[in-house]
């Protein structure tokens, strides 16, 4: 059985105001109290179209290879729920901002194109809160005329894993040219996976489903998994499949039927009055490309080029641009990529996956982890202290490598009086380990090194413990 | 003196040279209201302790002017004459209401309308009918502005705002007897104004001479940042076309606007109207707009389209009438819906709903779009022949309560001579030309190019100057 997959993907565009009226677009303010009577569709307001707006469209459109439309219309999408309050939400509909353009996506080293359909600009609805009361609901309307762009893809993936690698691969670009932040938690990315199955590539494409409510990257791929698994054991009892849409359920891990394609809207578009169509000028055009970053793709061939680093680790380093920014800008300083594609790979990464934070919400700049990396590079400590002890002060409060290391007396020791001290103490406590190790057993001196190590918090210098532990071993009796 | 009797210009002078008060012109205002509007009912509220002014001294120092009930004065209820609507207060001023104000008058008193303004009769308001303040009112004032029309011929306004979709200002002017003028569409601000039509829609003046007419709109009209429809096109000192006559003016007559349906008594009156043009100096030629016998068709696709739209947000959730009982979501909106609206709204919103269906739209929207084209196109070849065109405002008279309502395309047809403009997009005004046999007021209406409303006043100024008919009728107390 082969699937076939499509995604709708519905981003948050960053501009500081709504899509039609001056309210702030901020997340977690009090309910209600980012809204206006144009937000609120009162009686007798009228739209008026950020345009600020309309160049975040229109950069994301450049930076996805699109064709941007010459002639900027919006239109009405006609349906009633509580959460809409004008009864209509302003949209695009024959005349997208974008039409075309690719995202490239990269799974076990092959690289595939995933061909998009469009890409529209339209306001987001507010929010419906059921849990405050049992027999009401409350709307919120912070989120309502919250600007967004809708990306359409072509039909062109065919697993969860491609869908989880197209998903990344968009959130990296649009983050990357400033476009949206993407960021699901917050609501900022969201997703509808239309999913059907064929027997051969040769078939006709089977019944489409629409899954809606796909709230994280887990979601959407273990959704598109469940799907791809129901259709197929359907279409394999010969049972056929509904053109349908199903509400994904993330608590019971399921998806459930929402309304048939009888029962689908009939949405009435028709062109919005309230605002008036515009053209695009070429100059317009050509000034935004022009002011377009360098994009995540472009930047992983330069860093694998100039840096020397693995496709790998340069992947890794140009997802997110404030990432590669940050990359480029301590190894100014060490002048070692490697070293510092494994700093940031390493902890930097774990530290924010751990605290679930970007680089700009740390205290980390390029300077304190090249000064960190630093005392490694120059012998001053272990890499292993530098990591765990470190780090982790640098990283949360800001300070300067060279004072935690002094405050905590971490500098690494070297000299071999002090070393020998040592060494004699382990090689007294462990008799027989010793005897073992003269009785032809090679392991047992690296595990007499790593007492040593222990008994000095760490701050010894490992190559010259086993140095001097050799010596010393050989000298035994 | 009595100050209700006054014109909004007179008025304003009067209170600029401190010969008046602001508080007197209301006061004036409020008894002649006590008087006479029970009996009109031109007014849906009128408080004058709910009067808003903003102590500027502006062009229209003083003057109280009554407000349709679908532009929004902040603090005060906007229901559009629906039940929908009951209660709801706007927290906001229109642009119109800030400019009104800022010009230094007095907002005072909310009309009465058909409700949505959704009729030609004044007769589908929740609150009832208002009743015509001519011909011992027993008849309508027209609509749907028939309110503000109302109280302008009764003295009870001295100058009103209404809206105009389809002739909501002019016929009614015609009606009762006084000056009522659609602005280019764009000219006038439409934020605040609870739309109909979005496309369509546009607020302006009724008043009862022509020079009220061009201050009021001189205020209003004009750029505003708020409303993306709204031309950035300069405003012109419109009393300025005041008294250069009509020496050399071309006049078109299109010959669609003479056929069946029109009353004898007001062809009459309208051709009398165009010899007293042409003898003042105007060239009179006969013109033609061959898609007119569409304008009703074509306006009855997209104004219901928009309305259907429009009124979406009527919806009992957030504001206006809701079905408290309802058992479910569904069944909340449809008895809000239901009991909230009239008949004519929902017969708009079924019609208007039906046409923007999937399957429908391309044989009746976007087929309506087309021939709304082939219409303005119509007005773009007239104009390179004629700098405005003259024709009758409303195929009848003001017509008895109860005559049109049992069949509403006869009430549509009320509209015919007016509708084109609003598709258009042109301004057009309309000025009384006579007065039938059982003292019924006659409309004529000039049309002119887009922006052109300097013309417009300059011709129906020369009209009212060498006829008199609004003091006649008695619109001014001199």
């Amino acid at each position: 059985m082969i699937p076939t997959i499509g995604l709708e993907v519905h981003v948050q565009l960053n501009s500081k105001t709504k899509i039609f009226c001056g309210c702030q677009v901020k997340f977690g303010a009090a309910p209600n109290a980012q809204v206006c009577p144009v937000c609120l569709g009162l009686p007798g307001v009228l739209p008026v179209l950020n345009r600020e707006v309309f160049r975040l469209g229109l950069r994301a459109v450049l930076a996805l290879g699109g064709k941007p439309s010459e002639l900027i219309k919006f239109d009405r999408k006609n349906y009633y729920y509580p959460d809409l309050p004008k009864g209509y939400q302003i949209s695009q509909y024959d005349q997208p901002l974008g039409r075309g353009g690719e995202v490239e996506i990269e799974l076990e080293g092959r690289a595939k194109k995933v061909r998009l359909n469009r890409l529209h600009l339209e306001e987001d609805a507010g929010k419906l809160i059921h849990d405050q009361s049992p027999d009401s609901s409350l709307v919120d309307l912070n989120r309502a005329g919250t600007p967004l762009a809708e990306i359409v893809s072509e039909p062109d993936l065919d697993s969860s894993e491609e869908v989880h690698a197209y998903l990344t691969a968009l959130k990296s670009i649009l983050r990357s040219i400033g476009v949206s932040d993407c960021d699901m938690e917050k609501g900022q990315l969201r997703c509808d996976a239309n999913v059907s199955v064929r027997r051969t590539s040769s078939d006709p494409l089977g019944k489409r489903v629409e899954i809606k409510n796909l709230n994280s990257f887990r979601s959407v791929k273990v959704a598109v998994e469940h799907e791809i698994e129901r259709q197929t054991t359907a279409v394999e009892k010969g049972e056929s499949i509904r053109q349908e849409t199903r509400l994904w359920d993330d608590t019971k891990q399921r998806t459930v039927a929402m309304r048939s394609k009888e029962e689908a809207h009939d949405y009435r578009y028709f062109p919005e009055p309230d605002l008036v169509p515009f053209r695009v000028t070429a100059d317009e055009i050509d000034r935004e490309r022009a002011a377009l970053p360098e994009l995540p793709k472009a930047a992983k061939e330069r860093f694998i080029r100039d840096h020397g680093l693995t496709p790998y680790d340069a992947g890794q380093l140009t997802q997110d641009r404030s990432i590669s920014l940050f990359f480029e800008a301590t190894n100014q300083i060490l002048q070692n990529p490697k070293v510092t594609a494994n700093w940031i790979t390493g902890p930097v990464f774990a530290y924010l996956g751990a605290n679930n934070l970007s680089i700009e919400e740390t205290r980390l700049t390029p300077l304190l982890l090249a000064g960190t990396a630093g005392l490694v590079q120059q012998g001053v400590v272990s890499l292993q202290v530098a990591k765990e002890k470190i780090f982790p002060e640098v990283a949360e409060k800001g300070r300067d490598p060279i004072e935690v290391l002094k405050e905590k007396g971490l500098e690494q020791v070297s000299d071999e009086s002090a070393l020998d001290v040592w060494i004699a103490e382990v090689i007294r406590s462990n008799e027989k380990v010793v005897a073992d190790f003269k009785s032809g057993k090679e392991t047992a001196a690296m595990f007499l090194v790593g007492q040593v190590m222990k008994k000095s918090a760490g701050k010894a210098n490992p190559g010259k413990v086993q140095e001097r532990m050799r010596k010393r071993l050989a000298e035994l009796p | 003196m009595d100050l209700s009797r006054k014109t909004a210009w007179e008025l304003a002078e009067l209170c600029g040279r401190n010969t008046c008060t602001p508080e007197e012109a209301v006061e004036s205002v409020a008894r002649a209201v006590a008087a006479r509007d029970k009996d009109v009912r031109a007014y849906i509220a009128f408080d004058p302790k709910a009067a808003r002014r903003s102590g500027k001294k502006g062009r229209l120092h003083g003057v109280p002017v009554a407000i349709k009930d679908n532009i929004c004065v902040e603090g005060q209820e906007a229901t559009c004459a629906s039940r929908i609507l009951k209660g709801y207060v706007a927290p906001y001023d229109a642009t119109v209401t800030r400019r009104l104000l800022d010009e230094g008058a007095t907002i005072l008193g909310r009309t009465n309308m058909d409700e949505f303004a959704f009729g030609s009769s004044c007769e589908t308001s929740c609150y009832g009918p208002t009743l015509n303040p001519r011909a011992d009112r027993k008849r309508v004032p027209g609509g749907s502005s028939g309110g503000s029309a109302a109280a302008v011929a009764d003295h009870t306004a001295v100058a009103a705002l209404g809206s105009d979709t389809g002739g909501s200002i002019r016929q009614p002017a015609a009606f009762c007897g006084i000056v009522g003028i659609k602005p280019t569409y764009g000219r006038v601000s439409r934020y605040g104004l609870v739309a109909f039509a979005s496309s369509l829609d546009q607020i302006g003046p009724l008043t009862k001479d022509v020079r009220d007419s061009a201050l009021i709109l001189g205020a209003i009209a004009g750029y505003d940042p708020l409303d993306s429809t709204s031309a950035d096109v300069p405003v012109p000192d419109y009393s300025g076309f005041l008294g250069k006559g009509v020496k050399g003016l071309r006049l078109g007559v299109p010959k669609e606007y003479f056929q069946e349906g029109l009353n004898p008594e007001v062809e009459r009156s309208v051709r009398d109207a165009i010899k007293t043009l042409e003898s003042l100096g105007a060239t009179v030629t006969e013109v033609s707009l061959p898609h007119t016998r569409y304008a009703v068709a074509v306006y009855y696709i997209v104004a219901p389209s928009e309305a259907s739209s429009n009124l979406a947000r009527f919806d009992g959730v957030r504001f206006g009438f809701r079905d408290k009982e309802a058992p479910t979501l569904l069944e909340m909106y449809e008895r809000s819906r239901g009991s909230g609206f009239g008949a004519e709204a929902k017969r708009r919103i079924i019609l208007g709903t039906y046409a923007l269906s999937s399957g429908y739209y391309d044989a009746y929207y976007l087929k309506a779009m087309k021939a709304r084209t082939l219409i303005k196109r119509d007005f773009d070849e007239a104009f390179k022949k004629v700098d405005a065109l003259v024709t009758p405002t409303a195929p009848g008279t003001a017509f008895r309560p109860g005559e049109k309502s049992k069949d509403p395309l006869e009430m549509y047809l009320s509209d015919i001579y007016t509708i084109s403009a609003n598709l258009a997009g042109v301004p057009a005004i309309s000025v009384p030309c006579g007065v039938s046999a059982d003292g019924l007021p006659i409309g004529l209406q000039f049309v002119a190019k887009p922006f052109d409303e300097g013309t417009l006043f300059r011709a129906a100024h020369a009209f009212e100057q060498a006829t008199d008919f609004h003091k006649k009728l008695g619109n001014t107390g001199s």
